[in-house]
């Protein structure tokens, strides 16, 4: 029997047998902990084991969740990371870094077909570069810290298939929220998806990033995008220093179900709060005034996203009085984005620079919302409370910047 | 009382128009403002801390207690606290139609008995599970049944991982046994 591409992946990390439901014994590439989180993993790990993590060239720290750190607490939670990766020669993405996950592709550990856990329930965006990633809680990931494995129920995969041609304006993200209106948090609940289809065949790395951050809002366990051309391949080349050949499933791998969405003529699409599944059309909501916008976060952090951003924002400033932050997912991401300029113009539009890592979507470095404040964000969640008191709408960084420039909800087409 | 049959009084988390709450994540259960707190004795008072209408929660539950919440509950994020904090509280277990999937790895690796049962929706929805009744659970079995009312319904039996690592208290523990019989 044919096999999905996430059993490959688990196939070659385990000496169990694969099929979906069962539960196996898999090795871990790569294992890593937070800011938060990381803390416990230490306590746990002091505590039931003591002395080396045996396989320290795979154990890392990435501290991107308060960064630097603004409570004393956070402070402490980090240098108590620090102390112990220091005592046993670990490797720490320190508070400059920026968003763990990107970290670890930046930095080629996280290649196709490797598996990859840490503290940050986003870490399937690694499905992005065909690795199997997975956050899990710190019991979990202290014992890997200590075993290099864990157990693993096989999920059963599901394909998406994509059909038509999204309109001009729509984005990756815009098509990432179109399958959360489509899907919700039902259809792929608990399984792992393959996406496939026109629509996303020219995703770059960047719109695969946006989709697959997005599988833990429809409470998927991963997504895959097998499709692609040369041009991904020499991207992710460039970007994480490995040859890109991700597993691809067999031609007779089963599947739990095969779902076929039509995306013809999408336009910009907008999640309202409470939930990043209460999708609507941008023109539906189109004028309703905003005090703040967000333009970052791991589903939206990459060096496009804000090029993106600055098309629209360049001579143009943000509407008096509001707020735009603009928060690089990496320091790489930063640095290109210096480079080239992009910072100038965001930055004299208006734009509040802030320094990589979460901050924007957990309450980090970058602020919260207060009672009644609107905010329009390019993060993932807008469940309530999250970034504050405030409401958050979720959407790509060109209606983030165009509604920036109005002050009001917009799409990138208000703003020619 | 075996550790695989689970007896307690339940809550039953509603809306206020009576209904069960779906897709309740992490930052409601434990809001991330309270991250840093690693102590597991602290985390009680903060359990349904951000959930409208269960605010109070911490202050009513107690020891012994079983908490039964709508579909997708503890979707969000990875961290542990959001189930430490039940078992700060004390709980004896969580039923739900379905769990996001770290939260139910998260209460297993925990020790904390977690159970998925599709029947729910429907018994509270025609009023036969209310809060303040109780109920015992067949974990291995995969049964339910609510005391004094002559109702049972199903609930997914443990997986075998599942209840190795409750037998022995937690995924560390666990791994202890593993260890002696050469595995992982």
């Amino acid at each position: 029997m044919g096999q999905t591409i996430l059993e490959k992946i688990i196939q070659a990390h385990t000496a169990d047998k694969v099929r979906p439901g069962a539960i196996v014994w898999l090795d871990l590439d790569i294992r890593s902990a937070r800011d938060f989180g990381g803390p416990n993993v230490v306590k746990h790990y002091e505590r039931e084991y003591g002395g080396l993590p045996p396989d320290r060239q795979r154990t890392f720290f990435t501290f991107d969740l308060c960064a630097p750190a603004c409570l004393l607490k956070y402070a402490d939670n980090q240098q108590l990371c620090r102390n112990f990766a220091r005592k046993h020669g670990l490797t720490v993405f320190d508070v400059d870094r920026g968003v763990g996950s990107h970290v670890l592709i930046e930095e080629g550990l996280a290649g196709a077909d490797s598996t990859v856990v840490g503290t940050d329930s986003h870490m399937n965006i690694l499905g992005a570069v065909g690795s199997f990633g997975q956050g899990m809680g710190d019991v979990d990931i202290a014992f890997a810290f200590r075993t290099g494995r864990t157990w693993f129920e096989v999920p059963p995969s599901v394909k998406v298939v994509i059909k038509g041609r999204p309109g001009p304006w729509a984005t990756a993200k815009d098509l990432t929220l179109f399958v959360l209106r489509e899907l919700g948090t039902s259809a792929l609940a608990n399984k792992a998806v393959e996406f496939s289809g026109p629509a996303v065949r020219d995703l770059t790395l960047a719109g695969r990033i946006t989709l697959c951050s997005m599988v833990t809002e429809m409470a998927g366990i991963i997504g895959f995008v097998p499709e692609h051309g040369p041009a991904l391949q020499e991207e992710v080349r460039a970007l994480t220093g490995r040859p890109y050949r991700p597993f691809q499933a067999d031609l007779d791998a089963v599947y739990a179900s095969v779902i076929e969405l039509d995306a013809s003529g999408l336009g910009p699409q907008i999640a309202e709060p409470p939930s990043p599944t209460q999708v609507k059309e941008v023109a539906a909501l189109k004028g309703l005034a905003i005090d703040s916008a967000f333009i970052g976060s791991c589903t939206n952090g990459r060096t496009e996203d804000f090029v993106a951003a600055a098309r629209i924002l360049k001579g143009r400033r943000v509407k008096p009085g509001l707020m735009l932050k603009v928060v690089p997912a990496t320091r790489r991401v930063y640095e290109e984005l210096l480079g080239r300029g992009i910072l100038r113009v965001l930055f004299e539009a208006g734009a509040i620079i802030i320094n990589p890592g979460c901050g924007g979507c957990a309450e980090g470095h970058a602020g919260l919302t207060g009672k009644g404040e609107v905010q329009v964000s390019t993060g993932n969640r807008n469940f309530p409370g999250k970034q504050g008191q405030g409401s958050t709408y979720l959407a790509s960084p060109e209606v983030v910047a165009a509604s920036s420039a109005l002050g009001a909800i917009a799409g990138p087409e208000d703003v020619p | 009382m075996s550790k695989t049959e689970i007896e307690g009084r339940v809550w039953v988390l509603l809306d206020g128009r009576g209904a069960l709450i779906e897709d309740i994540d992490t930052d409601q259960i434990f809001h991330n403002a309270h991250l840093h707190l690693t102590d597991i004795k602290q985390m009680g008072p903060y359990a349904l801390g951000n959930l409208e209408g269960w605010k109070d929660f911490p202050a009513k539950a107690k020891p012994g207690d079983i908490l039964v919440a709508g579909r997708n509950f503890g979707a969000g994020s990875s961290r542990q606290q959001a189930v430490d904090c039940f078992m700060a509280l004390g709980l004896a277990a969580i039923l739900a139609p379905s769990f996001g999937a770290i939260y139910f790895r998260n209460a297993a690796n925990s020790g904390l008995p977690v159970f998925r049962s599709r029947a729910l929706e429907g018994i509270v929805r025609e009023g036969k599970l209310v809060s303040g009744d109780k109920i015992k659970v067949d974990a291995l079995g995969g049964r339910a049944e609510i005391a004094g009312r002559a109702v049972t319904f199903e609930v997914v039996p443990m997986s075998r991982v599942q209840a190795d690592i409750l037998a022995a208290g937690n995924l560390f523990l666990f791994g202890r046994t593993l260890q002696k019989s050469g595995r992982p």
